[in-house]
């Protein structure tokens, strides 16, 4: 049964039919035509439709869009201003924390609630903070960097 | 040249390709919707063996949204064709392989789980996914086969009556009487039985694809996540929908990985082109990843016994391969030549055996088709060589290092010819091993082991020395080995009349920033600015032809298509400059970005040359035409020959069997390098995943019913960032001696080379309790079980 849901996104108030079985993910994607946020599983393990939401980070495929209702939604799309890569964006491209760009959007939002609450995470604490995040490209070395990069950027 | 410090060959540059993934700008095929677009969902065998005895479609049909619903059946009657293969390897008796047919959707039986069988299209993907569950299909079960050891026995159940015993291919290569002589001379002989893992590839972006169809034109299009848009076109189009090339445009945009498994041609890309045809309407279909699992091509797979003879010093005599490879249900595009051609033509490796034989025998089971990945043969043929070398340096008492030393091709010994067809153009495998050796401290080690021993750890470390062929080709040799393709590569230099340039491409970029790296070649072969260079691939309407990337080829191949291309734009410049310099052609030189007459001042920028070329008002038209618009197809004389030494080190949790990496290296030789930080990146992904195949990833069927037991993340173990260490990467580049820019190719070494230090050091770790072999993956499970077992045995 369709209805109605009305949520923050990237600082917007925006207003959506969706089933009850939507996804946030697919609300994201389908409805607001936001396809920064990638599906790369069905078993919630990959980690690549992580977005905020409420300011933390939260799997998209694994909450309802009417789960979010009332909800600040941020997604890779509403990181960056319009003059500046947010400084964990720009500490991936400096690290060649990406190569097929699949997974980045998820890894990135990981990485910046990684480092709203642990704002001086050690490489041990990265690889371990980012085991819900799968990447097939890069063998996590240049993320672990960029991770560590893009939280001293943070502190500033 | 290099002309353009900060950009040129060499130099790290940051990827131009980064702003649009990482701000979510990227656009990927599932991004891409097309006006009154239809969704399909793809009904898939649960059964591994079956007929197909009934469909019934209504039930389907009555589902809202639901548009339409075909099958095997209505494909077969719309004459649709059989997916090729694009291989032929025949048998020692000298008959062809087994090549079974291929539609799309299986009109009659279904040979593995996750088989298409029909596909139900709707308004939406749920409705598409609602009708998939109600259509009601009547299956015959028929016994399974998945062990490769249990499909050749004379009795078993056959997957295709016309293949006797499961059988594809029996092949042999070599020199079977030279091999069988020195074994019977031999010192000492190492004989190991092993399995070659079979894997899911596991891009992080599942396949999709978007038929569409423009009745007004006639014309198909087809966005696809692939590795090579032009391939498709062709053997889709020829093959399986007949629809000639002018009539089929394939897009395949960015593409989130690629591993090997995005180079095939599909069923999917073929059915939704297809019903886009039939509905006149675009029609999407994206793979969960449960159906990844099942219906993306696996790879490696192979069951083997190799030995090696060697004299008393320790000297490679001959070594011999027997092999079962498995080639799933049907033969995926190149599934054929990867354990033969790509596989056995490379077991010299860096080492001075002279002669080899090879038994490769290519067997049917009831599993998802067995393809190229990451490798693709290669790894499998490094990681029989790496081990056996290791075994028999344990039984004859040799540290491994030294027997690898004693073996190596020597330093001066280049252009070598194997005995096994491939001549090798340039190589340093004493440097790259002391590199890597000095880097792991590989003299220091049994202090390092003795202090885990005083923590009750096993510690242990593994030597791979590799060698890898990349750049397949050159295409009369593919062609006589049975290809049935060329292996050239396409390029199109396209000046503008302001100078700025748009380079085409064949090959494709789905991670490898080739964005960046061709921008950096061609910025630094023409001598201008890299931000006025643009590079166009991915898109059959735009490139003129390709054969697309895989087999660590893009530079080697592409990138020398591009430079003949900008020679002949540099020609053609210098004919210009002549004619406005009022100087003869041969005196004028192309340096800094102008076009000089040798010993004067008197030069003529390129931006000038470019206009001049497209507002030809003093100009020699009798002689030249106007423009500057150059292409070339590029046909490499040889492979290019990578190379390298890694070495892991790992300690052994013996109460719980966990292997922790405590240090990787690799020192790797890829010839000239263009931009250092991509290739550190492509060797940092090559050794995950080898790590993965090493100590992690496994595909299990169960041997009875033929279910995939790891068909979802939750149970085939991907590497994540904890099960891995930061690697220590280094290179000794000597340039290769058969392409004029001197590259070689890194996608797959790290894949290669790394499986074999893996285990190489697991065994050594575990060498006190008398462990030979470890097979992969080397799980806790596994780990857990032979230590146990050996403990237990020397208590006894």
């Amino acid at each position: 049964m369709a209805s109605t849901v009305t949520m923050t996104v990237n600082g917007k108030s925006v207003t959506g039919a969706v089933e009850a079985r939507t996804l946030l993910v697919h609300f994201l994607r389908e409805t607001l035509g936001l396809t920064g946020t990638h599906v790369g599983c069905d078993t919630s393990q990959c980690g690549a439709c992580v977005v905020h939401v409420d300011g933390k980070s939260v799997k998209s495929c694994t909450i309802l869009a009417v789960q979010c209702a009332g909800s600040e939604v941020t997604t890779i799309e509403g990181l960056a201003t319009e003059d500046a890569l947010h400084p964990m964006q720009e500490a991936f491209r400096e690290h060649h924390g990406l190569q097929c760009g699949f997974c980045t959007p998820g890894m990135v939002m990981s990485a910046v609630d990684l480092a709203k609450t642990n704002p001086d995470p050690s490489e041990h604490e990265v690889r371990e903070w980012l085991e819900g995040n799968l990447c097939r490209c890069t063998g996590y070395h240049n993320i672990v960097k960029s991770v560590v990069a893009g939280a001293k950027a943070m502190r500033g | 040249m290099n002309a353009q410090p900060e950009t040129g060959i060499g130099a790290s540059v940051r990827r131009r390709e980064d702003f649009r993934f990482l701000t979510g700008r990227g656009n990927y095929t599932d991004d891409i919707n097309r006006p009154g677009q239809l969704h399909a969902w793809i009904v898939r065998s649960p059964h591994a063996h079956a007929t197909i005895e009934a469909i019934d479609k209504a039930p389907a049909l009555a589902v809202p949204g639901v548009v339409a619903v075909f099958t095997g059946a209505d494909m077969v009657k719309a004459g649709v064709g059989s997916l090729p293969c694009g291989w032929l390897i025949n048998s020692r008796d000298g008959s062809p392989m087994i090549e079974p047919p291929h539609i799309p959707l299986s009109p009659e039986r279904v040979r593995h789980v996750g088989d298409q069988v029909a596909v139900v299209i709707a308004e939406t993907r749920e409705q598409a996914r609602d009708g998939a569950e109600q259509l009601v299909v009547t299956y015959g079960e028929l016994p399974a086969i998945i062990s490769m050891t249990e499909a050749i026995k004379p009795g078993a159940p056959l997957i295709w009556d016309q293949a006797p015993q499961n059988s594809c291919y029996d092949w042999e290569f070599g020199d079977r009487a030279g091999v069988e002589a020195a074994f019977k001379g031999a010192h000492h002989v190492a004989r190991l039985e092993l399995v070659n893992n079979r894997l899911v590839p596991n891009a992080m972006e599942p396949r999709a694809a978007i038929g569409d169809f423009d009745r007004g034109t006639g014309e198909y299009t087809l966005y696809t996540t692939s590795q090579n848009p032009h391939v498709i076109r062709l053997l889709m189009g020829a093959y399986v929908l007949n629809i000639p090339e002018s009539k089929l445009r394939v897009v395949a945009p960015d593409v989130g990985g690629g591993f090997g498994s995005k180079i095939f041609h599909y069923a999917e890309e073929a059915i939704v082109t297809w019903a886009a045809g039939k509905l006149h309407k675009p029609v999407k279909w994206t793979a969960d990843r449960s159906e990844s699992f099942m219906s993306d091509a696996h790879g490696r797979d192979h069951v083997t016994v190799v030995e090696l003879a060697l004299d008393k010093d320790g000297k490679f005599l001959a070594l011999h391969e027997k092999t079962l490879a498995n080639m799933g249900a049907y033969l995926s595009t190149f599934s054929t030549c990867i354990p033969t051609i790509l596989h056995s033509t490379l077991l010299a490796g860096v080492y001075t055996t002279p002669v080899i034989y090879a038994e490769v025998r290519a067997v049917f089971t009831n599993t998802v088709p067995v393809d190229a990945y990451r490798g693709a043969g290669r790894p499998e043929t490094t990681f029989l060589l790496e081990r056996i070398v290791d075994i028999a340096a344990d039984e004859m008492g040799i540290d491994p290092v030294e027997l690898r030393r004693r073996n190596f091709i020597p330093k001066d010994a280049f252009p070598y010819q194997t005995p096994v067809a491939l001549q090798y153009d340039s190589g340093d495998y004493f440097t790259t091993l002391e590199m890597a050796t000095k880097a792991a401290d590989y003299a220091g080690f049994e202090a390092r082991r003795a202090e885990a021993a005083r923590r009750g750890k096993y510690r242990g470390i593994g030597v791979s020395s590799y060698i890898e062929a990349c750049g397949i080709a050159p295409s009369q040799v593919v062609g006589a080995l049975g290809g049935r393709a060329g292996l050239y590569e396409s390029a199109e230099v396209r000046v503008h009349p302001t100078g700025s340039v748009t380079v085409f491409t064949g090959t494709h970029s789905h991670g490898q920033g080739h964005e960046t790296t061709f921008a950096q070649l061609v910025s630094d072969l023409l001598q201008v600015p890299m931000e006025s260079v643009e590079i166009v691939h991915g898109d059959t309407n735009k490139v003129a032809f390709g054969m697309g990337t895989y087999g660590s080829r893009s530079l080697a191949v592409g990138g020398m298509a591009i430079m003949k291309a900008v020679e002949k734009v540099v020609n053609k410049g210098k004919k210009i400059a002549a004619h406005l310099l009022e100087a003869s052609e041969a005196d004028i030189e192309y340096k800094d970005g102008k076009f000089q007459v040798a010993g004067t001042d008197k030069a003529k920028a390129f931006g000038e040359i470019a206009l001049t070329a497209y507002v030809p008002h003093n100009y020699p038209m009798e002689t030249l035409e106007p423009g500057l618009d150059e292409s070339a197809f590029y046909d490499p004389k040889n492979f290019t020959f990578p190379s390298g030494t890694h070495i892991c080190e790992v300690e052994v949790d013996p109460d719980t069997g966990v292997t922790e990496i405590v240090n990787f290296v690799a020192a790797d030789d890829f010839g000239r390098i263009i931009n250092p930080m991509i290739v550190d990146g492509q060797v940092h992904g090559g050794i995950a995943q080898g790590i993965g195949q090493a100590l992690l990833e496994g595909c299990i069927y169960d041997q009875q019913s033929g279910q995939l037991l790891t068909g979802s993340y939750m149970d085939y173990c991907m590497p994540r960032a904890d099960d891995l260490v930061s690697f220590k990467v280094e290179t000794h580049n000597v340039p290769a001696v058969d392409n004029a820019l001197g590259v070689k190719g890194c996608g797959e070494a790290g894949a290669i080379g790394s499986p074999p230090a893996v285990i190489n050091a697991i065994v050594d770790a575990l060498s006190s309790l008398g462990v030979r072999h470890v097979e992969m993956p080397a799980t806790p499970h596994r780990l857990w079980q032979i230590i146990n077992e050996k403990r237990a045995a020397k208590a006894a």
